[in-house]
């Protein structure tokens, strides 16, 4: 019996109830919402279980949803299944001001830069990693440059012309 | 797999510097022989950091060679080097790495932008790309393109070797040099 | 004002220990790209290794969110620029996932063709920059000359060497020409074209009593601790997984080719070095076969070189100035003023690296919301300090040669 969709979805309610919501298939891809602190449950089970062994994390990242209060930055994990060859996502949301997420380290150790990227871009705070500091911005950057509400040019430059670039 | 020479079959011989001539001897200008001298053998240090650094690699190669100017040896040792091509985006991070490579060349010292990211910042205008390296180190010759063919590298490889044949000797230490550092904050 | 010692960070206490500390720079040689380790050895054994990177940022997830689909092509160029047409085509792939489109037969061969050229091109530079790092200089300079052949193939294509921007949303900007298929002709042939160049390159390093020696047992992997690491591509296939996105899920019409998948056993360098030789082999055998059906295609069929999408694709100039809906649609996608459909979409392909993946968010506006690219780089150079532990100094340079390290795909 091949691994599908409705089974993933049956199997993952049957063991977290209605905690997991938002279930939705768009491009074939099973993709679903969990709440902030189960995440690390849904990722152990999805590894453990003998039938769904979800087992190598192809993506990790964040989206900024600036108009979401209170749910505005959204980690979402791709998930893939290498056996049966499946694929899913699943996504957690945190609030902006308190953006505490558990780490995956700990399962897998590609989550490794990849937290380091979102904390470094958006500002998620990745509870257990073993060494949370910018990766690809300068050290001293104070804020979050993939936030919607920064520009994407450095705004100290005086070479370059807005108007010109249609940006005045 | 080489096509016949159509253009450029001119093939321009360097002479001999003006001078006086005598049995045996040779009278002419210090700094003609010295430009000479240094046009032909420049040392080139290739600080590739993207798809520019490709295109230095196929100049590299033998279709388009580079060792046929003077440039067998490419160093990687900033102490030994004439010629520092930078070739690729210089982010804000790498600034300082470009600055400190460039300050371990001894003088006298020259400097190739390759590429448009090299130049201004190319494509890149964001905030982590720093737009052209002449905001941290003093430029001589610019290679538009993205990323230039390896005839337009050889180009400006060929106005770097004007420049070096037409320099003065005293140019190094003269007040518009030391004042162009100094705008760097180079000493 | 910028500081010159700004980007020094020893570690503390760094002095005081019996341990060598050595900065193996962001500014190294062999044209690698800029990555820098800081390495604690023990005379020549290294003990610890920590690797920083962003020293090419290029915030390109960022600049996606300002340009229209299109516009995105030339970004993704640059992420893994030894083979800039397979990122492009990754890219067109997702669009095509998105907007619902579907090729014809010859425009997801004539991919095919360009896809396994830009991949021989990338697994050649890799090879022979393992062979310049083990001191063997001229293995680079036979191959190069191929690469040359490459680049005017794509030349003819379009127009440009290395950093393509090939393609379209739907296929390509122009039929290929009889002169582009007779350079494919040439690369192909077997007495004087590349294959010929490939058995000379192998004889020169595959049984190489030197570079057996010196990459036999450095940076090896188990498949397990790979697959943790979240390996994919070449450096996967040497450690034993037999993991192609081509075979997994075929995209571009790959289920009509016949080819191998090549799987190495202990994953160091030496087995990197063979799978990605054997490759070069396969993605021959698929050009030729491409090749082949490409040239069954006759009449009007060999006409096409791309799909009806007429919100993306450009009309055709004379249609522009005869015809009203022609001169909208040019207007509208020139200005980028076409409205995408609302959606998210993961799609990989499989890249000279290993699985380019793109996640694209879209609102429905005429920019992506979010766009992120899932580049293999970045995720398998978190096993580098693990992997030349315990090894010697002259094996770590191998290793980070053999890993197919490009620094434009891994800081983005």
């Amino acid at each position: 019996m091949s691994l599908t969709n409705d089974t993933i979805q049956q199997q993952l309610t049957q063991k977290f109830d209605d905690l997991l919501t938002d279930w939705q298939t768009p491009y074939g891809m099973l993709t679903f919402t969990a709440p902030k602190d189960l995440n690390l449950k849904v990722m152990q089970f999805l590894f453990d279980d003998e039938t769904l062994r979800f087992r190598f994390l192809s993506d990790l990242q964040a989206v900024h949803y600036p108009d979401n209060k209170g749910a505005e930055l959204a980690v979402v994990y791709h998930l893939h299944n290498l056996v049966d060859n499946v694929r899913l996502r699943f996504k957690v949301f945190t609030d902006i001001n308190t953006p505490d997420v558990f780490s995956a380290t700990a399962l897998y150790q590609s989550a490794n830069f990849m937290e380091r990227e979102t904390y470094d871009f958006f500002g998620v705070n990745f509870v257990g990693h073993p060494n949370l500091i910018r990766i690809l911005n300068v050290d001293e950057m104070d804020y979050f440059p993939m936030r919607k509400e920064f520009p994407l040019e450095d705004q100290t430059r005086i070479d370059k012309d807005d108007e010109m670039f249609g940006r005045g | 797999m080489s096509r016949p020479v159509q253009f450029n079959n001119t093939v321009k011989f360097e002479g001999i510097p003006e001078g006086y001539m005598g049995n045996g001897f040779m009278a002419t200008n210090f700094e003609k022989v010295v430009g000479l001298a240094r046009k032909n053998s420049i040392w080139p240090l290739p600080f590739a950091t993207s798809c520019c650094g490709i295109e230095f690699m196929a100049t590299m190669g033998s279709h388009y060679d580079l060792a046929r100017f003077g440039s067998e040896r490419v160093g990687f040792s900033p102490r030994q080097c004439d010629l520092l091509m930078v070739m690729g985006t210089i982010a804000k991070k790498m600034g300082p790495v470009l600055k400190q490579v460039y300050l371990q060349m001894a003088e006298p010292r020259w400097v190739i932008a390759v590429g448009a990211c090299a130049s201004s910042g190319g494509i890149f205008d964001t905030y982590s790309v720093m737009q052209g390296i002449d905001q941290v180190i003093p430029v001589d010759v610019y290679v538009p393109g993205c990323p230039p063919r390896p005839e337009a590298i050889l180009d400006g490889f060929m106005k770097i070797q004007e420049l070096v044949h037409n320099e003065s000797l005293r140019r190094r230490h003269g007040d518009q040099y030391i004042d162009l550092l100094a705008s760097y904050g180079i000493q | 004002m910028v500081n010159a010692t700004d980007h020094i960070l020893l570690p503390e206490g760094s002095i005081e220990k019996q341990t060598t500390t050595l900065n193996l720079g962001p500014t190294h040689p062999a044209t690698h790209g800029v990555f820098q380790n800081i390495l604690e050895l023990d005379g020549e054994r290294i003990l610890k290794a920590t690797s920083t990177v962003g020293y090419i940022h290029r915030a390109f997830e960022k600049i996606a969110e300002r340009r229209p689909l299109y516009q995105i092509t030339p970004l993704t160029d640059r992420l893994n620029y030894c083979s800039s047409p397979l990122n492009n085509m990754g890219w067109h792939l997702t669009c095509e996932k998105l907007l619902d489109v579907k090729t014809p037969k010859r425009v997801d061969y004539l991919r095919v063709i360009i896809m396994e050229l830009s991949r021989i091109s990338d697994h050649l530079i890799c090879n022979s920059i393992v062979g310049v790092d083990s001191g063997a200089y001229s293995g680079f300079l036979y191959v190069m000359q191929f690469r040359e052949l490459i680049y005017e193939i794509y030349e003819e294509v379009c127009g440009s060497r290395l950093t393509t921007n090939i393609g379209r949303i739907g296929g390509f900007e122009r039929n290929f020409t009889n002169v582009a298929f007779e350079k494919l002709e040439k690369f192909l042939d077997p007495i004087t074209g590349y294959p010929a160049q490939l058995k000379e390159f192998e004889n020169l390093f595959t049984r190489n009593r030197i570079f057996m020696d010196r990459t036999i047992g450095c940076g090896a992997i188990a498949a397990e601790r790979a697959l943790n690491y979240g390996f994919t591509g070449p450096n996967l296939r040497a450690a034993g997984v037999d993991y192609d996105v081509r075979v997994h899920e075929p995209y571009s019409s790959y289920e009509d080719f016949d080819f191998t998948i090549p799987v190495g056993k202990t994953g160091d360098c030496y087995d990197r070095f063979l799978v990605r030789n054997e490759e070069m082999w396969q993605s021959l055998s698929i050009l030729r076969q491409a090749y082949e059906k490409v040239q069954s295609f006759k009449g009007a069929e060999a006409e096409v070189y791309h799909a009806d999408v007429p919100a993306y694709y450009l009309p055709e100039k004379k249609d522009v100035y005869t015809k009203m809906e022609a001169l909208i649609y040019h207007f509208k996608i020139v200005m980028g003023e076409t409205a995408m459909p609302v959606g998210e979409v993961y799609n990989a392909i499989e890249g000279a690296n290993g699985e380019l993946g793109f996640y694209l968010i879209s609102d429905g506006g005429r920019t992506p919301y979010r766009l992120h690219f899932r580049r293999p780089c970045f995720i398998y150079y978190q096993a580098y300090p693990e992997l030349v532990q315990g090894g010697m100094l002259s094996d770590a340079v191998i290793t980070m040669s053999s890993l197919n390290l490009i620094a434009g795909e891994l800081d983005a």
